[in-house]
C-alpha cells in the first residue's frame, strides 16, 4: 500500500516536472518576442536604426489599422489566401490521382518517370515568367505557377509511400478475392494516410511560396503584389506588415494540417 | 467421401532475369471433404508456392488444379489492420466480396462470441495477445465461410508455448465448423498433432516424396493429447527419416 501511494507520488512529480517545464518554455517564448518587439521599437524611436528602412512595431501596427480600415488588408490577405488555397487542393487532388495511376500501371509508371524526376528538380520560379506569357496575368496563373511548386515533387512522395505498403497485406486482400481497386481502398490509402499528410504539410508551404512568386510577376492584388509595390514606392512599412502577415498565414495553415495529423493518429490509436 | 480438391501433375517455376528457380515439379494430390491434410518439407521447397496456386493466386505451368468451393487462406502472420477494429478486420473478407448481409454479419458475431473475441470488437489489434490476434485472423479467415482452409504455418510467429495453445485453439475451431483444411507446417510434431493424413515433400523443386495416412486408436483426441501416444513417435520417426533420407542425396 505504502509503495503504491509512494509510486501515485512520483507520477505526479513526474506530471508536475512536465508542466512546470512547459509553462517555463512558454514564458520565455513570450519574453523573447517581448524583447524583440521593445529593442525593435525602442532602437527606432531613439534613431539608433533608421525607421524610414526598419519601420517599427508601432508604426506596423498603425499601418495594419490602416489598411483594415480601407478594406486592402482583407483584399490583399484574402486574394492571396484563396490562391494558396486552390493550389493546395488542386495539388493534393492532382498528386493523388497521379500518383494512383503510377501505381497501378508500374508501365506507365516507367515511362514517365523521367519527366517527373526532371520535372521535380526544375527550380520553378524559373517557370513563371513562361506561365505568365502563355497563359497571361490573372488569378489562374498565380494558382497554376503555385501548383507548379509543389506538384511533382508531391506526385514523386506520395507514389513512394504507396509502394511502401507490405506486399503481404495486398496479398491477404487477394486471398479474400479482392481485386486492385480494393487493395487500394482497403491497404494502401489507409496505409500510406500519415504519409500522405506529411506531404500535404510540405505542400502548403511550397504553393505559398509558388503563389507570392505568381504575385510578384503579375498580379493587381494579393500580399505578393503588395510587396513588390510596396518595395518599389519605398512603403517600408506595408512591406514589412505584408511579410508579417505572410507570417500568420503560413503558421495558421501549418497548424490546421498539423491538427489533421493529430487527430488521424488520434482516431488509429486504441480507445480506452 | 466428396474429392475437395484436386491437383493433377502441377508444375510452376519463377523466372526473373537472372534465371528459372523451379518450384513444383508434378504434384498430383486429393483433398477429401473434412479431411485435414498436412503439407510438411524443408524450408524453401515451396510449400508456399504450392499454395498460392491452389488459392489461384498462381496459375500452374502445367498440370491443373481443381476446387469445388470457396477457399479460405490464412497467412503466416495475422496482418490485422491497425486502422480497423477487430470486427472490421474480422468481417473484412465480407466486406470486400460484398456479401455484408445480414445472416453473414450474424454468423461472424456468432463467431467472435464464441472464440471469446466479442468483448474486444472495437479494440484495435495492438490490444490483443498474440495467440488472440491468430484467433481473430482465423476467423476473419471463416467468416466468409470457405470449404476449403489453406494454412501457411500460421502458427511461426508465435512462441512456443503460446504455439501449443493456439493450434490445440485453432483445430478445435476447424473441427467445430465442419472445414476441410490443408496445413503447411516445417513442425513434424504440429503436423502429426493436428492431421489426418500427411504429405511429405522433397526438396525443391518440391516432388511428393510420400503420403503417410495417420491413424490413432482414439480418433478424438486434441493435438495437445495425440502428443502423448506411442503412434505419435511412430509416425515422427517415420518422417524425419523419410526427410533425412533426402537429406543425404544431396
Ligand atoms: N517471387 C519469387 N521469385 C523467384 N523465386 C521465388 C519467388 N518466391 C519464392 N521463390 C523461390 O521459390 C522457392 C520456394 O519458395 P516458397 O514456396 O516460399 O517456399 P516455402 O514456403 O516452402 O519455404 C524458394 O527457393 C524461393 O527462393
Ligand atoms: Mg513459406
Amino acid at each position: 500500500m505504502k509503495a503504491r501511494s509512494e509510486k501515485l507520488t512520483l507520477q505526479e512529480a513526474y506530471v508536475q516536472s512536465h508542466h512546470r517545464h512547459h509553462r517555463l518554455v512558454g514564458l520565455c517564448r513570450f519574453l523573447c518576442f517581448f524583447t524583440f518587439l521593445s529593442a525593435w521599437e525602442l532602437c527606432a524611436d531613439l534613431d539608433i536604426i533608421n525607421s524610414f528602412i526598419f519601420s517599427s512595431p508601432s508604426r506596423i501596427a498603425y499601418t495594419i489599422f490602416l489598411m483594415w480600415q480601407d478594406g486592402s488588408l482583407f483584399l490583399h490577405t484574402g486574394v492571396t489566401l484563396l490562391e494558396i488555397l486552390i493550389s493546395f487542393v488542386l495539388v493534393a487532388i492532382v498528386s493523388l490521382g497521379t500518383a494512383t495511376l503510377l501505381w497501378c500501371s508500374r508501365t506507365l509508371s516507367e515511362i514517365l518517370e523521367p519527366w517527373l524526376v526532371i520535372l521535380n528538380s526544375l527550380p520553378k520560379s524559373a517557370l513563371a515568367p513562361l506561365l505568365i506569357v502563355w497563359l497571361g496575368s490573372g488569378m489562374r496563373t498565380i494558382i497554376i505557377a503555385g501548383m507548379s511548386v509543389a506538384l511533382f515533387g508531391s506526385v514523386i512522395s506520395v507514389c513512394t509511400a504507396f509502394r511502401e505498403s507490405a506486399p503481404e497485406k495486398i496479398r491477404l486482400i487477394y486471398t479474400l478475392g479482392g481485386n486492385q481497386a480494393q487493395v487500394l481502398y482497403c491497404v494502401i490509402f489507409p496505409e500510406s494516410l500519415p504519409a500522405i499528410i506529411s506531404i500535404l504539410k510540405v505542400n502548403i508551404g511550397l504553393c505559398l511560396v509558388g503563389v507570392i512568386i505568381g504575385e510578384f510577376l503579375s498580379a493587381r492584388q494579393g500580399l505578393g503584389y503588395l510587396i513588390i509595390y510596396a518595395s518599389q514606392v519605398f512603403k517600408l512599412n506595408y512591406l514589412i506588415a505584408a511579410l508579417i502577415i505572410l507570417c500568420v498565414i503560413a503558421f495558421g495553415l501549418y497548424q490546421i494540417i498539423a491538427r489533421l495529423e493529430h487527430r488521424v493518429r488520434k482516431s488509429r490509436q486504441a480507445q480506452p | 467421401m466428396e474429392t475437395l480438391l484436386q491437383a493433377d501433375h502441377v508444375s510452376y517455376s519463377y523466372h526473373n532475369l537472372s534465371g528459372e528457380t523451379p518450384a513444383l515439379s508434378d504434384i498430383t494430390f486429393s483433398v477429401k471433404k473434412g479431411e485435414f491434410l498436412s503439407l510438411v518439407g524443408p524450408s524453401g521447397c515451396g510449400k508456399s508456392t504450392l499454395l498460392s496456386l491452389l488459392a489461384t493466386l498462381l496459375k500452374p505451368e502445367s498440370g491443373t488444379v481443381t476446387i469445388q468451393g470457396r477457399i479460405g487462406y490464412m497467412l503466416q502472420k495475422d496482418h490485422l489492420f491497425e486502422w480497423r477494429t477487430i470486427w472490421k478486420n474480422v468481417t473484412l473478407g465480407l466486406e470486400i466480396q460484398k456479401r455484408m448481409t445480414q445472416e453473414n454479419l450474424a454468423r461472424a458475431q456468432q463467431m467472435m462470441k464464441d472464440y471469446g473475441l466479442w468483448e474486444f470488437r472495437d479494440a484495435r489489434p495492438s490490444e490483443l495477445s498474440g495467440g488472440m490476434r491468430q484467433r481473430a485472423a482465423l476467423i476473419r479467415t471463416l467468416v466468409p465461410d470457405p470449404d476449403l482452409l489453406l494454412l501457411d504455418e500460421p502458427f511461426s510467429a508465435l512462441d512456443y508455448q503460446t504455439r501449443l495453445h493456439v493450434c490445440d485453439d485453432v483445430c478445435r475451431i476447424i473441427k467445430k465448423e465442419g472445414k476441410t483444411a490443408i496445413l503447411v507446417t516445417h513442425d513434424l510434431s504440429e503436423a502429426i498433432s493436428v492431421s489426418d493424413r500427411v504429405l511429405i515433400l522433397s526438396h525443391r523443386p518440391a516432388s511428393v516424396r510420400r503420403e503417410l495416412p495417420l491413424s490413432f486408436t482414439d480418433s478424438r483426441l486434441t493435438p495437445m493429447a495425440r502428443r502423448q501416444t506411442r503412434e505419435f513417435q511412430d509416425y515422427f520417426n517415420i518422417i524425419w527419416k523419410e526427410l533425412n533420407a533426402d537429406e543425404s542425396e544431396i
